[in-house]
């Protein structure tokens, strides 16, 4: 059958913010989705409200709503566009929760749109756990023990029947958000209270525990004739118990018969049938018992979804790109294999390689949240790796994670290893409970001498994977012990996927010294392709990983080549923004006619899709790996300014082997990063920066500190999202800085600046050819300085700053950007305090704002940046003017904090948010109030305000309370806060603290008496009251502001929402008005 | 499972392209036609598939004997492959299921294993050339004999294999008070066939290959069933008679692979020797009838020429089903008695059981015939 003829134009919602459990991929398939329903004739409306997307680029939709993704303003959207259909499934469990909301309340059927790729009924069966239990009963599959709750009570009485530890999985939440594994009763009631509050139709599922089995995904499509296929299967390392986004995943499976593997996939096949997905694809997890084969279905998404992304990625099957295809009324024959060209889609991948995936976690940044892997996932970010063998890519998987480490070596301290001694006791118990570390826990066990039975015993990973571990100790043991190395020896150490570095530290020398007795031996990795078919077929395409094999397929097309380096897994302070400009620098350069090559090792992401490139390289991205594509592909340059610190790191490393790096040089780079440098650049051009100093010992520092004067700000040089930044008020804190959080050396210099307290933040992007300067942005944050940029809200045009002090920040970006000779992206962030400009931070690299200012001001900013560095002139592209937009955009922050228990969400100099948001509105208010309503903060338009605030703080409160006030909102305040409020005429009532009697401030908020909580934490020790009532807001879902300014913020989005009913409107139509304005700064 | 010695082997193909790795298991020099299979699981039933008997079977899936061996998955007694090549060979197994490890397994059949090959670079070379046959031998270098027996290798073509793998003796499978009654021509069968047979009910009497018509139809069949096997169907000149013999007499007749391509010979089509064959478990094929695409298992390197049109040749059958990848004709059946047959693999083991159903058709056939 061919396209359906009576659909024309089609909604796509997109997954907004990054989150853990929903992130990149979602770019990554809305974008394939799009791209694919555009190509058949179809008008695509797209909303999303992530900046940070290529999805949200104007040219990719037909029209782009960048807004909140919620049911009132995706109805707007129906009411202003009228599609005829919506694709639900796209746009992770966000775009299916609004999809469920809308078919239920009568929208889609009062507007005529159809549901397609999943209906509702569909959606329904497979996310409800109850109607899910019933399904798998009628088709004879079994599930876990267990039952539904929909109380407290009933929870309790489930107990019987799973007993414990018991699993606690809430109905249509991402991720595994508000579930758990419960080991008595206090956790238990526990997790059951924070599952049936995060469950939106506050169902949870309480099974018998199934940890220890193994855990399996099988990814199906169906078509609308029932034609179903499988395209992958994973297994995860990690048995039941962990997340499989927290997980160790393999595909293809590696431990089962055939006979086993077919059992499943014919229950796969049975599971998409009777769910009644039909015309799209899902994920299906199973669970499978070591000892006697027993196999229970787990659960069924009926989307595209992380493991869609990854096995899109392991196989070349475009499951999105796909699934748009099938839900437009094509048969899967109809649609010819993107790879081969010459085979049709209905078939099912064979891989002749191996696929390990690994997750990247940020505990570092979260040290109170508890740090066991459990049912809810926990990492932000993953890589993945490719190898002919499962050792190999296991080993490239976890280098590809950027950790630090070179492969699967043990940490150098214990602590690394989260081991807190050496004894096997400890060793073994830490074994017994997964956490992030477990893996490299596992390797000091078997140096300690413990074997693969005793390792099963106590991690229940499958003995297989246990023993291709052991083999890798084997090897290494074997190769330190050799007194000499040859070719064969050093061959067969790559081929188990050592790094150079490992071999290295394995014979006690330089990395350098083992790759150039590599090179000199002639071992050189081999590249060979992705192609769905196993060297079946031929294949045109060129996706590629490096192995230690005979045969290279790549091919050389004599064209001039451009390497575009990507930002690697996925982490706080590097996301989907580095990504986006990596693509954006793609796209523009194959324009031009550059071959284009891209490396990296994101799943997750669009630059990995194979046809985002002219050529797609699968690898970690190291200074070994990336040397290695160098040597084969000869190309005109490389491009390290676009994927964050991943790329930049490795700079010097290129450089000194002679890699022509494109674009800003690195010894500019190095200009801006190193202190002593910078500060002459910056004496030289008259800028003044807060007092600051260099240390490289704790003495130095505090000596340092002193002069400067209290508080400070410190941090470790090179690094990315504030990585150990913090404010520091007196000597003992800094000491107490360094016992816990960094070690300084001569190697590791710690920075110490001048702290500026309530200084306003401000973020310039420009862009430099050399010579000229055009300035990007000018972006004035909400929050004060010492809230790291990545976390605090942002508008552009700036407001409540004076022209002149705008005027000298864009003067001197202009002044920074010749001096350092920059050639493509320049950041500048500033502070402006008592009428003076301070320059806090120079990064001569594009920064993670990219993507909201070129959607601000309608300027592909990364685009342009690429052509800069290839040579072209910004006269030549025709960007000379800077873009003042006639209309306000907002960036929110989005941050993790529900995810992890008893962390505090007070923001500091720290980055933690995972991604963010945008709001566009022709006023403040009100665009502060649509990236509020993204970012899922909720604002209220009525109700009571809870306002406790430290002394510093109280007499800016009072303005912004009185507003609050005068709108008709009940004010409330505990004694010293409405003590002061009452005295400058301002009626508020008075509730007790914490610690003073009940009913108290908690109780408010527990009670749901509170709608707005207004807290700024009691100076430099945040006070246990503050603590639990902000995690008492986070998990009631109760809008709260931990800054003044915030708070002045949230009342003019107040009122704006007060004031006038939401419209929308495309980002399309925004940007024709910076035509039509003509409005030109500078 | 010990790890033994390194012993370094290699594969010659004769267009003199040298593969060299390392041999475990038997270290015997063996001749015989290379080709590839992409099957990503089942290691043990490809092996043990008399189909791939005189073939050295390079694995496209890089880690073979994960899951060890088991009694109740092999496809036949014993390993039937003349050779396999992987790119690596778990040293180390782990499956609820495994009695043992792969390597002794093979070695006890003496079945050499080159491993430590770049598999992937020998598959595109047999797909772009074509498959051709080869030498596996121990050693760094071909010496004079090993060219000499790979030079007396006998080509494919026009090799009856059939009546090699054949059973000497006819022998009985299944509930002996089972309602129906099949007569299974073993040219090769695999024995997932004669497990599939028993769950529908029937009890099979496999018979040698060059059991005469009249011989099969003593037995009273309800049906007859003609096997997969190894070889060209060419050079298994007697078949056609006896099909022909057995088809006058209106008996229900289902063929799989070998069987498929004997049925159109016997009505007057040509078969024919593919450049590479088909071989794994994710071919789609189209049910022309009803448009359905079943993802189907498939082993072999010789097709019935014609395409989803018509048979050349052969007017009395119609093709019902092809292969979406190249046009091959993957099933046919004729269009006045109840014969039909398939290319591919219905029972699976291993690969996906989506054409599972064939064997109800035939049981449907049956059950009309007897009336």
């Amino acid at each position: 059958m061919p396209r359906r003829a009576d659909i024309h134009r089609i909604l796509v919602i997109g997954s907004g913010p990054i989150v853990i459990g929903q992130a990149a991929e979602f770019d990554y398939s809305g974008t394939q989705a799009t791209k694919a329903l555009r190509e058949e004739g179809y008008e695509v409306v797209l909303i999303n409200s992530n900046p940070a997307t290529i999805m949200t680029d104007p040219e990719i939709a037909d029209r782009t709503y960048i807004e909140p993704v919620t049911p009132e303003f995706v109805e707007l959207i129906i009411e202003r566009e009228k599609p005829d259909a919506l694709l639900p499934t796209m746009g992770g469990q966000t775009a299916l929760n609004v999809a469920m909301s809308l078919a239920n309340s009568g929208v889609l059927a009062r507007h005529g749109v159809e549901l397609i790729g999943a209906n509702a009924r569909a959606i329904a069966i497979a996310e409800d756990r109850k109607q899910f239990g019933e399904a798998m009963d009628r088709i004879g599959l079994g599930v876990a023990q267990g039952g539904i709750a929909t109380t407290l009570d009933e929870a309790m009485a489930l107990l019987d029947v799973s007993g414990f530890p018991a699993i606690i999985r809430p109905s249509f939440t991402l991720g595994g958000t508000g579930g758990g594994i419960a080991y008595n009763r206090d956790e238990f009631e526990d997790i059951v209270r924070h599952g049936l509050a995060e469950s939106p139709t506050s169902q949870i599922l309480i099974e018998r525990s199934l940890i220890g089995w193994k855990e399996f995904e099988l990814e199906v499509m169906r078509d609308s004739h029932d034609n179903v296929v499988i395209v992958c299967s994973i297994e995860n390392i990690d048995p039941m118990g962990v997340h499989t986004g927290d997980s160790i995943t393999v595909a293809p499976a590696m431990t089962l018969t055939d006979r086993e593997y077919q059992t499943m996939r014919d229950a796969a096949v049975a599971i998409i049938r009777e769910v009644g997905v039909d015309a799209g694809g899902c994920n299906i997890q199973f669970a499978v018992n070591p000892r006697d084969g027993e196999m229970l279905v787990i659960e069924m998404n009926p989307r595209v979804s992380r493991s869609s992304a990854l096995a899109s990625k392991a196989t070349g099957f475009p499951i999105a790109r796909i699934g748009a295809k099938l839900a437009v009324g094509y048969r899967l024959d109809e649609i010819p294999n993107d790879i081969t060209k010459t085979t049709p889609a209905s078939f099912e991948p064979v891989l002749d390689y191996v696929v390990v995936k690994a997750p990247r976690f940020a505990f570092e940044k979260f040290a109170a949240a508890n740090p066991m892997l459990t049912t809810q996932m926990k990492s932000v970010g993953e890589s993945m790796s490719i190898g002919r063998t499962f050792k190999e890519a296991f080993q490239k998987s976890l280098r590809a994670l950027e950790t630090g480490r070179s492969g699967w070596t043990v940490g150098k301290r214990l602590q690394d290893d989260r081991l807190s001694d050496d004894s096997l006791e400890t060793l073994r118990g830490a074994l017994r409970q997964p956490t992030s570390e477990r893996i490299y826990q596992v390797k000091r066990a078997f140096l300690a001498g413990l074997g693969v039975e005793e390792l099963y015993e106590l991690t229940a990973i499958d003995p297989w994977f246990l023993s291709q571990l052991q083999e890798l100790i084997d090897a290494e043991r074997a190769f330190a012990a050799l007194p000499s190395l040859d070719a064969v020896a050093v061959r067969r150490m790559k081929q188990l996927g050592f790094s150079d570095r490992q071999l290295a530290e394995l014979h006690g020398e330089t990395e350098s010294a083992a790759r150039e007795r590599r090179w000199a031996l002639g071992v050189r990795p081999a590249y060979k392709m992705v192609d769905t078919c196993a060297g079946e077929f031929p294949s045109a395409t060129p996706y590629l990983y490096g192995s230690y094999d005979e045969e290279s397929e790549a091919p050389r097309s004599g064209r001039t080549s451009v390497i575009i380096l990507g930002s690697g897994p996925n982490r706080i302070g590097q996301g989907v923004e580095f990504d986006y400009c990596c693509v954006r620098a793609v796209m523009a350069l194959r324009e031009r006619g550059y071959e284009t090559i891209m490396i990296n090792s994101n799943p997750e992401t669009v630059s990995t899709d194979f046809d985002t490139s002219d050529k797609l390289y699968f690898e970690p991205l190291t200074l070994e790996d990336v040397l290695e594509i160098v040597h084969r592909e000869q190309p005109k340059g490389v491009i390290v300014q676009l994927g964050g610190q991943t790329p930049l790191k490795l700079t010097r490393g290129l450089e000194a082997a002679g890699v022509q790096i494109l674009g800003t040089s690195p010894d500019a780079i190095d200009m801006a990063e190193d202190r002593r440098r910078f500060e002459a650049v910056a004496r030289e051009i008259g800028l003044i920066q807060p007092p600051n100093g260099t240390a490289t010992s704790i003495d130095e520092a505090l000596a340092a500190a002193e002069s400067i004067g209290y508080p400070v700000l410190v941090r470790p040089s090179y690094v990315l999202g504030g990585r150990a930044m913090q404010i520091v008020y007196d000597p003992a804190s800094l000491e107490q800085y360094f016992a816990t959080a960094v070690r300084v050396s001569e190697e590791r210099p710690v920075l110490i600046d001048s702290f500026l307290e309530d200084a306003f933040e401000v973020d310039v992007d420009a862009l430099c050819d050399g010579t000229q300067v055009v300035i990007g942005g000018v972006m004035q944050h909400i929050e004060d300085a010492g809230i790291h940029s990545g976390d605090s809200a942002c508008v552009l045009p700036p407001y409540l700053i004076g022209e002149r002090d705008v005027r000298t920040m864009k003067d001197q970006t202009v002044a920074l950007a010749r001096a350092l000779g920059v050639v493509g992206l320049i950041n500048v962030q500033f502070a402006i305090k008592n009428g003076v400009v301070y320059v806090l931070e120079v990064n001569p690299r594009a920064s993670r704002t990219i993507p909201f200012v070129s959607k601000a001001i309608g300027v592909p900013l990364a685009s342009h940046a690429a052509r800069v560095m290839c040579g072209e002139s910004l006269a030549d592209i025709g960007f000379t003017e800077e873009i003042v937009p006639p209309f306000v955009s907002v960036k929110e922050a989005v941050f993790p904090f529900n995810k992890f228990e008893g962390v505090d969400p007070v923001l500091g100099p720290e980055m933690r948010s995972t991604g963010e948001v945008m709001g566009i509105s022709d006023s403040f208010g009100s665009a502060f109030a649509k990236a509020q309503l993204a970012a899922g903060n909720g604002m209220p338009l009525s109700g009571t305000i809870l306002v406790t605030v430290n002394d510093s703080d109280k007499p800016s409160v009072a303005p912004i309370a009185r507003r609050f006030h005068e709108m008709g909102f009940a004010l409330v305040a505990t004694q010293g806060t409405a003590k002061f409020l009452r005295a400058r005429g301002i009626p508020v009532s008075t509730v007790y603290k914490v610690h003073e009697g009940r009913p108290n401030c908690l109780d408010m908020i527990l009670n749901g008496d509170v709608q707005l909580l207004v807290n700024t934490p009691l100076g430099k020790h945040a006070q246990r009251d503050d603590y639990t009532m902000r995690q008492a807001a986070i998990r009631n879902h109760v809008a709260y502001t931990t800054t003044l300014s915030a708070a002045s913020a949230a009342s003019d989005a107040i009122l704006a929402l007060r004031s006038r009913s939401a419209t929308v409107r495309s980002l399309q139509e925004w940007q024709q008005d910076i035509h039509d304005a003509v409005t030109v700064g500078a | 499972m010990a790890d033994r010695a390194d012993t370094p082997g290699f594969l010659l193909l004769e267009d003199g392209t040298l593969f060299r790795g390392t041999l475990r298991g038997a270290a015997s020099t063996t001749v015989a036609e290379v080709v590839f299979t992409t099957n990503m699981s089942g290691y043990q039933e490809v092996f043990t598939d008399p189909s791939y008997s005189g073939q050295i079977v390079v694995m496209t899936a890089p880690m073979i004997g994960n899951y060890g061996v088991n009694p109740s998955d092999p496809e036949s007694g014993a390993p039937q492959v003349a050779g396999v090549v992987v790119r690596e060979l778990s040293r180390h197994y782990s499956n609820w299921r495994a009695e043992g490890d792969l390597v002794s397994y093979l070695e006890a059949a003496q079945v050499p294993i080159l491993e430590g090959i770049d598999t992937r670079r020998l598959t595109r070379h047999l797909r772009t050339v074509g498959v051709m046959r080869g030498v596996c031998a121990a050693g760094e270098e071909p010496s004079a004999e090993v060219l000499a027996a790979l030079g007396a290798c006998p080509s494919m073509e026009g090799l009856d294999l059939a009546s090699r793998v054949t059973t000497s003796a006819s022998y009985q499978w299944g509930n002996p008070q089972a309602d129906r009654h099949i007569v299974a021509y073993d040219f090769g069968i695999k024995r997932n066939i004669l497990r599939l047979f028993d769950d529908a009910g029937c009890r099979v009497t496999v018979v040698p290959a060059q059991t005469s018509a009249e011989e099969a139809l003593d037995l009273a069949p309800d049906g007859v069933f003609l096997s997969n096997g190894p070889g060209d169907p060419d050079a298994i000149a007697y078949a056609p008679d006896t099909i022909r013999g057995i088809a006058e007499r209106e008996v229900p007749i289902f063929g799989i692979c070998l069987g498929h391509q004997l049925l159109g010979l016997t009505y007057g089509a040509a078969t024919t020797k593919m450049p590479y064959g088909h071989r794994g478990g994710n071919h789609p094929v189209r049910e022309l009838e009803t448009g359905r695409i079943l993802i189907t298992s498939q082993n072999h390197g010789f097709a019935v020429e014609g395409s989803a049109e018509s048979i050349p040749g052969a007017p009395a059958l119609e093709v019902t089903h092809v292969n979406l990848n190249d046009g091959t004709v993957e099933g046919l059946r004729h269009r006045e008695l109840p014969i039909f047959a398939v290319q591919y693999h219905p029972e699976a083991a291993p690969g996906p059981h989506d054409a599972r159903p064939l064997f109800q058709q035939f049981m449907e056939s049956v059950r009309k015939s007897r009336g």
